[in-house]
């Protein structure tokens, strides 16, 4: 008895997975198709194994990803250990071993990084802030705001909906104004309200944000179907076409 | 040439590739690059319509007559730009290099324009290669693929002062036209490879040549439209997204033509096919019948009608590599003239 209620099912494990991101696509690595198997014993020892659309996705992405990986199942109470593999990258034996080692990006690839990945990170979440503004506004502006009404909305005058929801999020993951009084349109860089004569600009530029992360998104999608023949685990079908 | 609805097109394919990628050509020790490299190609493929795929093996190695009969014979197009790729630390003789697309094209005069490449990690020895190339095969447009592994490092910067030195030197040797191509590494690698600032410096620090970038940037379109807006000579090459989008994701195609039509405009944008990844008659074929979808979250986005379509399709890139258009060819007086090259 003591050991069914201890021990952890791998819907916990997925739903571990689900937090974890692809830092330029913005979407969960499972939805995305990225988990290949993930599988825990009845011990606690979690095995998960992560799949990208090709050999040589960038490598600083894909160990971001696979750490991410690493920490999400780690934390799920019950989980003794963790083992996350990369399979089928140029760099996968680095990434799974500095990942595993707990030794950080710089050192995985020392002498070819300088850093760590915190910035890059962080002008993904602002591409990402800025594609979440196109789908909060684009239907604002469809019901007929017009955008110098967008300029005075706050984030608690917009109608809740998911996309408002997952702004939010993003907005606080940089410390960015994110409660109900926050202006709607600001710069992801400084947090301060666009000025008017930018609204324009801004609105266009989060358009084109937008554009380039979808149309990614559906480049990575199909170059996975296309190298994979089973579904990952909690894969989610292409919204798109 | 291409015709369409009493319409002529001529036609310049503005990225091609004649490779070997046959295991042949594997470096030892390197195989599972070279074999992962040219997996990753042919995957890229399967985003084309299926009847168009080939086999790996095919794929890998293709013969002359193959690469004439696809782009000339069938895929209507008049010239085509060898945008060479060499990879030497993971194909033997290179990927595709100028000599393998030069020693090709001799055979078929006036068919082909022969780029070459430099690597600024090569130093002294990089720059007679260059010179070399430039006198052998009059090239005046070179392909750089700053993802290049060579000797330890994952690759470069434009803004790399050695960078610095080969543009100099590649302009005086009467270089015009500079095709950049990023890819998934570069040093240091905590920075994102696909980065396009670096273009953009080199843009403003030699106006006189023409930054060409394969892709449109892409994974980061949005970086490349807010650089081509604020640079008059840089460019948008096209590969990759009429192939890996127009068939196999029509709508986000439409969103990205409509992204560079704004920021970008037709003047400023050039048709590749990336042959062998993909044939160029689908291509063109598909292209020129191509319409903006009349819905309503495509309204603001710039029409693209059949004078568009035929700079797009080959007097862009002409006037860039100073080719000569036929006057059957040529647009109305009333419709512009494309782009002045620098």
């Amino acid at each position: 008895m003591r050991e069914s209620l201890t021990s952890v099912g791998p819907e916990r494990l997925l739903a571990a997975l689900e937090t974890v991101r692809d830092p330029e696509l913005d979407e969960p690595i499972t939805s995305l198709g990225f988990v290949a198997s993930c599988a825990v014993s009845a011990d606690g020892d979690a095995q998960v194994s992560l799949r990208l659309p090709t050999y040589f996705c960038a490598p600083n992405f894909a160990y971001l990803m696979v750490a991410d990986a690493y920490d999400a199942v780690s934390a799920v109470p019950g989980v003794r250990s963790t083992l996350v593999v990369l399979e089928d990258h140029f760099a996968s034996d680095a990434i799974n071993g500095g990942v595993a080692a707990q030794a950080g990006f710089a050192r995985t690839f020392d002498g070819e990084a300088v850093g760590e990945l915190h910035d890059l990170r962080a002008d993904f979440l602002r591409k990402a802030v800025m594609a979440g503004t196109d789908q909060v506004c684009r239907p604002l502006l469809a019901a007929g705001t017009d955008p110098a009404a967008l300029l005075a909305m706050t984030l608690g005058e917009v109608p809740p909906s998911r996309p408002l929801a997952r702004l939010r999020e993003r907005r606080v993951e940089l410390g960015l104004p994110a409660e109900d009084d926050a202006p709607l349109l600001i710069d992801p860089v400084t947090g301060l309200q666009i000025s008017a004569g930018a609204v324009p600009l801004h609105l266009r530029k989060a358009q084109v944000t937008r554009v380039s992360i979808e149309a990614n998104a559906g480049i990575c999608r199909g170059m996975l179907r296309y190298r994979y023949v089973t579904s990952g685990q909690g894969e989610t079908p292409e919204e798109d076409q | 040439m291409y015709e369409s609805n009493g319409e002529k097109y001529f036609v310049v394919d503005g990225h091609m590739h004649y490779w070997n990628a046959a295991p042949d050509n594997w470096v030892p020790g390197a195989e599972n690059y070279a074999e992962g490299w040219i997996k990753c190609f042919h995957a890229y493929q399967g985003l084309g319509p299926p009847e168009t795929h080939w086999s790996l093996e095919h794929f890998e190695k293709y013969s002359e007559e193959d690469l004439m009969k696809d782009v000339f014979e069938d895929g209507y197009v008049d010239v085509a730009i060898f945008q060479p790729t060499y990879l030497k630390e993971w194909y033997k003789e290179g990927f595709n290099t100028t000599e393998r697309n030069a020693l090709m094209g001799e055979k078929h005069p006036g068919k082909f324009v022969y780029n070459t490449r430099w690597d600024p990690r090569d130093g002294d020895v990089g720059i007679e290669a260059l010179k070399r190339n430039v006198d052998r095969f009059g090239s005046k447009g070179a392909k750089l693929y700053t993802a290049e592994w060579n000797a330890g490092s994952r690759g470069y910067k434009l803004t790399d002062p050695a960078s610095y030195r080969f543009l100099e030197v590649a302009q005086n040797l009467g270089i015009k036209n500079v095709h950049v191509h990023k890819g998934p590494t570069i040093w240091p690698l905590d920075k994102d490879a696909f980065d396009v600032a670096d273009v953009d410096h080199a843009a403003t620090d030699f106006p006189e040549l023409n930054f060409i970038v394969e892709h449109v940037g892409l994974p980061r379109i949005e970086d490349f439209c807010f650089m081509a807006t604020q640079e008059p000579n840089v460019y948008a090459g096209l590969a990759v997204v009429i192939g890996g989008l127009m068939h196999a994701r029509p709508q986000f195609f439409a969103k990205v033509m409509g992204e560079l039509l704004f920021w970008v405009g037709e003047d400023k944008m050039l048709f590749g096919s990336d042959y062998a990844i993909w044939e160029p008659k689908w291509q063109v074929e598909g292209f020129v019948a191509w319409e903006m979808p009349d819905r309503d979250e495509f309204a603001d986005y710039p029409r693209l009608g059949t004078a568009g379509k035929k700079k797009i399709m080959g007097l862009n890139a002409a006037r860039l590599y100073d080719i000569k258009v036929p006057d059957e060819f040529q647009l109305p007086a009333e419709a512009g003239t494309p782009v002045a090259g620098a």
